[in-house]
């Protein structure tokens, strides 16, 4: 099995994703230890793109902050590395294709390995152009994990059958950020997941409250928040640790619940 | 070649949320490409509407100037909207209507596109929505109120550089959160497939008239067929029917803003690298991270970082030539063609005109070339005054 799946052996997960390098890869390596000693279950890394076509305001502006601050791609190979025997939990990279493309697939996912990364998420890679890389970061042991939308009605067998770590439920039409209602028949799309694959679900965009967590965690297997750290961090700055722990931890509580 | 695909660019880069809109976009595109009434509609609509076919003028005073080839000008410039853009936008409005689309978004750089967007949505009786960065709603100030008037909604882009680019993300991340009533109307040739065809497909009637218009006038095919190209839409147009024939030399004319050695260029085929972006593989001007390039041109059309795949596969192939032109060239051809011939053109098109001028008097007088004029200056006015630092009062 998957350290990806296996990470899903006992329990609900919680899935928090922050942009590396804001605001540096110094504080970013002491958020992921933070982030997982209040309970994470898994880490998304955002590999900081320019021009983010699936964010909302929230990690847009994350994104050009780190950029700004002069983190590369090199420098977060580096980062990880560092703080990968320091966290037990699978590391994943959440990142556009044009950074992965540009850098070349073979040095991209060699690096991966290399630094012990166990999965990519990307948004803008959909199920017909993942043969581009597919091979390439499995062979780096790298799990390509794919993306399900409220849109993807008959496509959602094809993509679940052959999906590898774990499928990201895209919870909400749109961009990420903060929601405040959640319509999508998840339940629904979750079932048909599920007839198709034993391939853990988690569900993403818009999840910022421990009540919509809990709501989320009782159908699928695992729960990601991005925005609401991302503003915390965009908040707090250098001195996010303890507000990101305390967060982290209420919202583990809720899905334990 | 793999469908959607001009040699190795192309495909469909896109978040899985919209990933059915553009298969059902493809198929609905399909299925009306075909479609007789659709096409007498569409005929119709470029004929009585926007005032197709447009003149292949001869610049009979330009030609004497340069003393070289004859110069032809395909004047898109006199279309209704004033440029090449409203062939794609009443394609593609009438395609949405079609569609059962009720809404129809785009993004902007000149205005130009946006206000054709927004005269079609208007004939049509449809809700717009533009995107347009807040620097080009600044330097193109008249047709954000144009475009108003229409009864458009326009957003002003405040993220990234706040230009083309950003509008296209921001547009993008639009139809993601509403596709059921909304049609994103792209306006270059670029974008995941199907766009960039569908694009190609109705800007094309530029080239089927042009080559018809001079075979008529000079009895045989021009020697060159220039255009200016940011995304690549009129010149798409202009070069598609003239592809097959070989003797005809297709040249792009890229914005070089301050020059190609300085950093504030907009010259994908110069200075760009292979990357994937807003949808396609094609080629992007970018660092050596794959982070997307802040680029510059006077011209806010032309102010892009990317080109539309199938020109990369031209450029890849031989086939097509693209070559630089400055801020400076394009001004100068600008004042040069509204002195010379009394027609006011846009900044983009006066790329290709400033190429045209360096390339005519090293030609036969018996050969012939063909600038696409693809819009109209009005909305340059300003911009050029301030450029020559003369103080002009709106």
């Amino acid at each position: 099995m998957s350290k990806i799946k296996e990470a899903f052996a006992d329990g609900k997960v919680f899935i928090p994703f922050l942009t590396a390098g804001d605001p540096n890869l110094e504080k970013t390596a002491e958020y992921i230890q933070e982030l997982e000693q209040a309970g994470a279950g898994l880490i998304e890394i955002g590999i900081p793109f320019s021009d983010p076509i699936a964010e909302g305001p929230v990690i847009q502006e994350a994104d050009l902050r780190a950029l700004a601050a002069g983190t590369t791609t090199d420098k977060i190979f580096d980062m990880v590395k560092g703080v990968r025997d320091k966290v037990h939990v699978p590391l994943v990279f959440m990142t556009y294709l044009n950074p992965v493309f540009h850098y070349g697939y073979e040095r991209f996912f060699d690096r991966c390995r290399d630094s012990g990364l166990d999965g990519i998420i990307i948004p803008d890679l959909p199920y017909e152009e993942r043969d581009e890389l597919l091979e390439t970061a499995n062979k780096n042991g790298i799990e390509v994990i794919s993306l399900i939308a409220p849109t993807s009605r008959e496509r959602i067998r094809s993509i679940a059958r052959d999906a590898q770590g774990f499928i990201y439920l895209v919870s909400s039409m749109g961009v990420t950020g903060m929601r405040n209602e959640i319509c999508t028949d998840l339940e629904g799309m979750i079932r048909e997941i599920r007839a198709v694959t034993d391939t853990p679900v988690a569900v993403g965009f818009g999840i910022h409250t421990p009540e919509q967590a809990k709501n989320i965690a009782a159908m699928a297997d695992g729960v990601i928040v991005g925005s609401a750290i991302v503003k915390l961090i965009a908040r707090y700055r250098e001195h996010a640790g303890k507000d990101i722990f305390a967060y982290v931890r209420m919202m583990k509580s809720a899905i334990e619940e | 070649m793999q469908k959607g695909r001009f040699g190795i660019h192309g495909g469909q880069y896109i978040p899985e949320t919209l990933m059915n809109e553009i298969i059902h976009l493809e198929e609905q595109y399909e299925y009306y490409k075909n479609d007789p009434q659709f096409q007498a509609e569409l005929e119709d609509l470029l004929k009585n509407y926007a005032g197709r076919p447009s003149l292949l003028y001869y610049a009979e005073k330009m030609t004497r100037d340069l003393g070289g080839a004859k110069i032809y000008l395909k004047r898109e410039d006199l279309n209704h909207t004033g440029s090449h853009k409203i062939n794609n936008v009443l394609g593609q409005c009438l395609l949405a209507k079609k569609m059962g689309k009720t809404r129809v978004i785009a993004e902007t750089g000149a205005g130009q596109h946006g206000v054709a967007t927004a005269t079609a949505a208007a004939l049509m009786g449809m809700e717009c929505e533009i995107f347009m960065g807040k620097e080009d709603t600044e330097r193109q100030a008249l047709n954000v109120y144009r475009m108003e008037l229409l009864g458009a909604r326009v957003h002003a882009v405040t993220t990234g550089t706040m230009t083309l680019k950003d509008a296209v993300n921001e547009a993008m991340r639009e139809w993601a959160g509403r596709v059921e009533d909304t049609h994103y109307v792209l306006g270059s040739v670029m974008g995941p497939h199907p766009f960039p065809t569908i694009v190609r497909d109705f800007q094309s009637v530029i080239s089927k008239e042009a080559r018809e218009q001079i075979l008529e006038r000079e009895g045989k095919l021009p020697a060159a067929v220039l255009a200016c190209v940011g995304g690549g839409s009129n010149a798409m147009g202009m070069f598609y029917e003239f592809i097959p024939d070989e003797s005809v030399k297709l040249i792009g004319c890229e914005a070089a803003g301050r020059g190609v050695d300085t950093l504030q260029n907009a010259a994908t085929i110069a200075n760009g690298s292979l990357g994937v972006f807003h949808g396609m593989k094609s080629y992007f001007c970018q660092d050596e991270y794959g982070q997307i390039a802040p680029v510059y041109s006077i011209s806010a059309g032309l102010d892009y970082p990317g080109i539309g795949p199938e020109h990369a596969y031209l450029h890849d192939s031989g086939r097509a030539q693209y070559v630089p032109v400055t801020d400076d060239e394009a001004v100068d051809a600008f004042e040069y063609l509204a002195r010379t011939e009394g027609i006011i053109c846009a900044i983009e098109s006066a790329h290709a005109v400033a190429y045209a001028r360096k390339l005519a008097p090293a030609m036969r007088p018996d050969e012939s070339m063909i600038i696409c004029l693809s819009g109209r200056g009005d909305k340059d006015v300003a911009a050029i005054a301030r450029y020559r630092g003369v103080k002009i009062y709106e």
